[in-house]
């Protein structure tokens, strides 16, 4: 969509974006740029010189059981998360759509989880699941369950899967219960008479209605799982016990900020940076969100 | 049993097993944080509150360990930091929005192009060479250094652009008819009629601002500039000799702001998060 009418002139409308285009130059293109470039030099063990490498370091990444690991478990990782958080948040909007007595109440008291940070949401669970101090983790322990999420590698991604999750429900819940609120009651009254019933009613015409909702959700979850909860798991196992719960964005701290392995972590950089703008791409191509000015 | 009780009763009960989800965990670490440490150690954690207890808040407020900041100034340097985030990007994305909607320029669309193709670039994907830039510009562990970066918002120039792309030509024909120039017509007629976009967004970025984790992480080392989301990892981080309460007391006192902010404004950031996104 173009305006017909606008105003004359170059150098203020020049100056009026400049401030949002030096910090994304300085604090967004300029780093990724830097990225690709270290991503394609090997340095010498002591940090002192560097040459071209090529696609090498590329190449090593993919060759390294370690990394192939890391793609897999944050694959497992990602999908639990997104089915969990999803799957709790459509099963509170649709109770919430209904005409209920207080439901503006339970409206608010499902959204305010918005609020709380991932890093919180993990001290929320430690202070839970802690296997001395928590309520549920010394339950399970006293019942014969032997629960230590710091040393059960299971229990390890159990653990933040549940506290990304959990955090995630409110965002989905949001998203649900504005989908549902705006596909028309007449579409679904329509449905009732023909004598579809509940569950078949939710199947054919509300699910197909909520469709670009819940695409949209899929591709923000994905985003999240893979980005967002960095701090959670830093905050519950340091992507620990062993490497149990070392994702993509674990690793790529571990390695760059911790061992300081530049070439390495500027190859994992660039893998992730692509990987989310193909998914920026898939957002756009299949929602349709007008894009150009 | 009225008769809606009876057909709803289902509904009802979803709901409060989902409220119960996310307010008991707060509720414990509540009631926990008002507890002796030595019973939260033997792992007597009680549902309710001791009030005799409450004077812990007094204390992680005032009171550090050696080599840590206070929790009010861990507070407060949350609080500088969302507010400055959240004013930061409102303030240059209504102004990169109003720019590529209002006028035309050379490279106009190379402009919007450069901005929107950061839209969804995480921090956390340019850790390292993001880091580098940092302490070229000597950035580290400043206030600038922990806000600057975080202000560039490709989401919120596009969230502005959408808004200003529903405002009718017409109105801008007759402002201009009565001689009102580009800032007179910005603050005199756009500002005005998003008035409820931009509440919405700063709910939205003042969460974000608040809740970050791994940008503070990087770029401050000094105790002197933890943030409070900072401050309470680090607290978890020593276990050996945790004062439990204390830490369940600063994660109370860490949610609260944010929390605060989407419930007072819930019914303009419902809005403007669902309409924004999609």
């Amino acid at each position: 969509m173009e305006r017909r009418t606008i105003f004359g002139g170059r150098l203020l409308p020049a100056a009026l974006v400049l401030p949002q285009l030096a910090l994304t130059f300085f604090f967004f293109l300029w780093p990724a740029a830097q990225a690709i470039y270290y991503s394609v030099e090997r340095q010498d063990p002591f940090g002192l010189n560097s040459q071209f490498a090529g696609l090498e370091n590329f190449s090593d990444l993919f060759s390294d059981p370690l990394y192939l690991d890391s793609v897999q478990r944050t694959a497992v990782f990602v999908v639990c998360v997104c089915a969990l958080s999803m799957a709790v948040a459509l099963l509170l909007a649709v109770c919430a759509d209904r005409e209920l007595r207080g439901r503006g109440v339970y409206r608010t008291l499902l959204i305010w989880p918005y609020a709380i940070a991932p890093a919180i949401s993990a001290v929320l669970w430690i202070l839970l699941m802690h296997p001395q101090i928590g309520l549920i983790g010394r339950w399970l322990n006293r019942v014969g369950i032997p629960w230590d999420y710091k040393l059960n590698s299971f229990q390890a991604m159990l653990i933040v899967v549940l506290a990304s999750a959990w955090k995630q429900v409110s965002y989905n819940f949001i998203f649900f219960l504005a989908g549902l609120q705006s596909i028309p009651r007449t579409v679904i009254e329509a449905a009732r008479m023909d004598g579809a019933r509940g569950a078949r009613r939710f199947r054919t015409i509300v699910m197909p209605l909520l469709a670009p909702t819940t695409f949209f959700l899929i591709v923000i979850n994905i985003v999240y799982a893979a980005f967002d909860t960095f701090p959670t798991i830093l905050a519950l196992t340091q992507g620990g016990p062993g490497k149990a719960t070392e994702t993509l964005v674990v690793k790529v701290y571990r390695d760059g900020i911790v061992n300081l392995d530049l070439g390495s972590s500027s190859a994992q950089s660039v893998v992730l940076m692509l990987a989310v703008i193909a998914l920026t791409m898939v957002q756009f191509r299949f929602i349709g969100r007008k894009a150009a000015p | 049993m009225t008769d809606a009780l009876r057909r709803d009763w289902p509904a009802h009960l979803v709901l409060l097993i989902g409220v119960a989800l996310f307010v008991l965990p707060v509720w414990l670490v509540f009631a926990g944080s008002t507890q002796s440490p030595a019973a939260i150690s033997r792992g007597e954690l009680s549902l309710v509150p001791d009030l005799g207890g409450l004077s812990v808040y007094r204390d992680v407020l005032t009171r550090a360990p050696p080599g840590a900041s206070p929790v009010w100034r861990m507070l407060m340097i949350s609080a500088g930091m969302a507010l400055a985030i959240a004013f930061g990007k409102i303030v240059i994305s209504v102004l990169s929005a109003y720019a590529v909607t209002f006028f035309r320029f050379p490279l106009r669309m190379l402009c919007f192009w450069t901005i929107f193709i950061t839209l969804m670039l995480p921090v956390e994907v340019r850790i390292i060479p993001t880091y580098a830039v940092m302490s070229d510009f000597h950035l580290i562990n400043t206030f600038g250094g922990l806000t600057v970066p975080l202000i560039a918002s490709a989401t919120a120039t596009l969230l502005f652009r959408q808004v200003f792309l529903t405002i009718p030509d017409e109105l801008m024909e007759a402002a201009r008819m009565d001689g009102a120039g580009p800032w007179r017509f910005l603050r005199d007629m756009l500002l005005p009629v998003s008035a409820a976009n931009l509440a919405a967004l700063f709910v939205i970025l003042f969460v974000y601002g608040w809740n970050q984790y791994l940008w503070p992480l990087i770029v401050s080392t000094d105790p002197k500039m933890d943030t409070i989301v900072i401050g309470i990892v680090k607290m978890i981080g020593t276990e050996t000799q945790t004062e439990w309460n204390q830490v369940m007391a600063t994660a109370v006192l860490a949610l609260i702001p944010p929390v605060a902010i989407v419930v007072l404004m819930q019914r303009w950031f419902v809005k403007g998060l669902t309409e924004g996104e999609k």
